[in-house]
């Protein structure tokens, strides 16, 4: 990529008990200007007919990507700083394979543009040392972008994971969730 | 080893396809009578393009998700109801590969500007590579001054007078292709240029070198029409190495650049074929939304896919993640983490 100023220090950690709903993160998503206008965090309601719960999805920016394995155009990358990045325009073919692969559900098939798109964890922004969009406008930390110390200096009860079992698949990531203190791994059942 | 394996495979089909290839201009130029010697250098640029497009495309075709969308669309193609994809698949070549209309809605002048650089470069191949090849050639009508006769390997197709419009469209046909490129690329330059999300993500080489050639490309190009037109042949030779060298340069780049996209392109076609032939198999139902997602045959096709990539997604019971929708993936998650924050005593922390 480019000449940038990635700020290693910092990460991404979500906290999805926290999500209330409000969707601020969809209006700021669709300011990142690599998404074009297109808001791609996803804020759903996990079961509607029995609870009030929502929750956040933002890419979690895995180690080995399935979306970018399963893409029969190489059309998804992943870069020198771990981000993986969106479908390649010219190549996307608009297939589904990584709609449908991802194991936490977070591409989008933009259907008019028969494209897939994805977070990139605001690219334009986390590339010359700013927050991604969507952490910046949180209003209860469910979504926070900064360093580890800082983290731990709010959430003294709770540890990062970043390792999540689904199935017999141990899959790594960039983005961390936090989990109650001293959890290694979320196994998705 | 495996991959070696492969790239032979590759390379065979690459080396066999040159050669047919090669015994096509022989034959089409009728013995190399009408080939053009002044274009030997185009020539040998065409053919290398030829071998790497073939060679990337079938290394390409050998990755799992590639090969299985590839076997899956052709055999539809051939089978089942066969007329009724084989005018689906007609209508998607109309417009996806001709007018490119998935463009459009992305943004109208993005659209306008792909669409000048396609028409522009598609009449510049379709022109360019016959002459190359020796497939078309003029000559002057037998017993005439004025009348001038094309041959498409070595018939004759048609013929035109001298001095006509039909003459002087033709003779500036590469001119008109070189304007359309020129003012499509312009457009996009300027918009990879001043494009906050594009500066982020692009590189010089992916993006910006490509419509750096095809400026290039059609300025040397039209500089040869001014050069002899209006400028008595000045630098005449300097212009047409100059445009030489950037076509050689363009055509080396397809099989490992951007413009690799025209030969993927139609595996767009195949992948819509995919999806209709699916539905028609059947719906897959999200086992948490219960409403359906997918197609069955994808997402069957998709396990088999990722555990030939080496990702099982199978749980204890038989069932996989992959049964769930995006939209049930992520409740799913939420749901698991509910119950660790649960078990962990407390909902924040």
């Amino acid at each position: 990529m480019n000449y940038t100023n990635f700020n290693k220090n910092e990460e991404f950690f979500v906290d999805m008990q926290r999500c209330i709903g409000c969707k601020a993160c969809e209006m700021a998503c669709a300011e990142c200007e690599t998404n074009g206008q297109e808001s791609l965090i996803h804020v759903n309601y996990v079961d509607r007919a029995s609870t009030v719960q929502t929750t956040v999805q933002v890419c979690m920016h895995c180690d080995d990507p399935v979306c970018a394995n399963v893409c029969p155009a190489d059309a998804i990358s992943k870069d020198e700083f771990g981000i993986v990045h969106t479908a390649n325009t010219e190549r996307c073919i608009g297939c589904s394979n990584c709609v449908m692969a991802c194991p936490f559900g977070v591409p989008k098939k933009e259907e008019s543009y028969d494209l897939m798109m994805k977070c990139t964890m605001c690219y334009d922004r986390t590339s010359v040392g700013k927050k991604p969009m969507c952490a910046t406008v949180c209003p209860s930390g469910a979504l926070f972008y900064g360093t580890r110390e800082e983290i731990q200096e709010m959430r003294p009860n709770s540890s990062p994971v970043n390792t999540f079992l689904f199935g017999e698949e141990v899959v790594n990531t960039k983005v961390n969730i936090m989990m109650p203190k001293g959890s290694n791994q979320l196994i998705i059942y | 080893m495996k991959n070696r394996n492969y790239n032979i495979k590759a390379l065979l089909i690459a080396a066999s396809m040159s050669v047919l290839m090669i015994i096509l201009v022989f034959y089409g130029s009728r013995k190399l009578q009408n080939f053009d010697a002044a274009l030997i250098t185009y020539l040998f640029g065409t053919v290398f393009a030829f071998f790497g497009i073939v060679y990337r495309y079938s290394v390409w075709l050998q990755r799992p998700p590639t090969w299985i969308y590839f076997k899956r669309g052709v055999s539809y193609l051939f089978t089942g109801k066969v007329f009724s994809h084989f005018w689906f698949a007609s209508k998607e070549t109309i417009e996806n590969i001709a007018f490119q209309k998935f463009i459009y809605p992305r943004g109208k002048y993005r659209w306008m500007a792909h669409f000048l650089i396609a028409i522009g470069c598609t009449s510049a191949f379709l022109i360019t590579i016959p002459l190359t090849f020796g497939w078309i050639h003029f000559t002057m009508a037998p017993d005439s001054i004025s009348v001038y006769e094309a041959h498409f390997f070595g018939f004759k197709v048609m013929e035109f007078k001298l001095g006509s419009i039909m003459a002087f469209l033709t003779f500036h046909a590469l001119n008109w292709s070189s304007y359309l490129v020129i003012f499509g690329s312009l457009y996009y330059l300027r918009r990879r240029l001043t494009n906050p999300g594009l500066i982020a993500t692009q590189t010089f080489e992916g993006d910006l070198l490509p419509l750096i050639l095809l400026i290039a490309i059609s300025a040397t190009g039209l500089g040869l029409t001014y050069s002899y037109q209006f400028m008595k042949g000045f630098a005449f030779d300097f212009l047409a190495v100059l445009h030489a060298v950037t076509v050689i340069m363009f055509l080396i780049w397809i099989p490992f650049g951007k413009f690799f996209h025209i030969i993927q392109r139609p595996a767009q076609i195949g992948a819509h074929i995919y999806k209709k032939q699916g539905m028609k198999m059947g719906m897959a139902v999200c086992e948490h939304t219960g409403e359906e997602f997918a197609t069955n045959l994808h997402i069957k096709d998709l396990k088999t896919v990722t555990k030939e990539l080496g990702f099982n997604f199978d749980r204890p019971d038989g069932t996989s993640h992959l049964d769930l929708s995006p939209e049930g993936k992520r409740s799913r998650l939420a749901q698991a983490h509910l119950k660790a924050r649960l078990e962990g005593g407390n909902l924040f922390g």
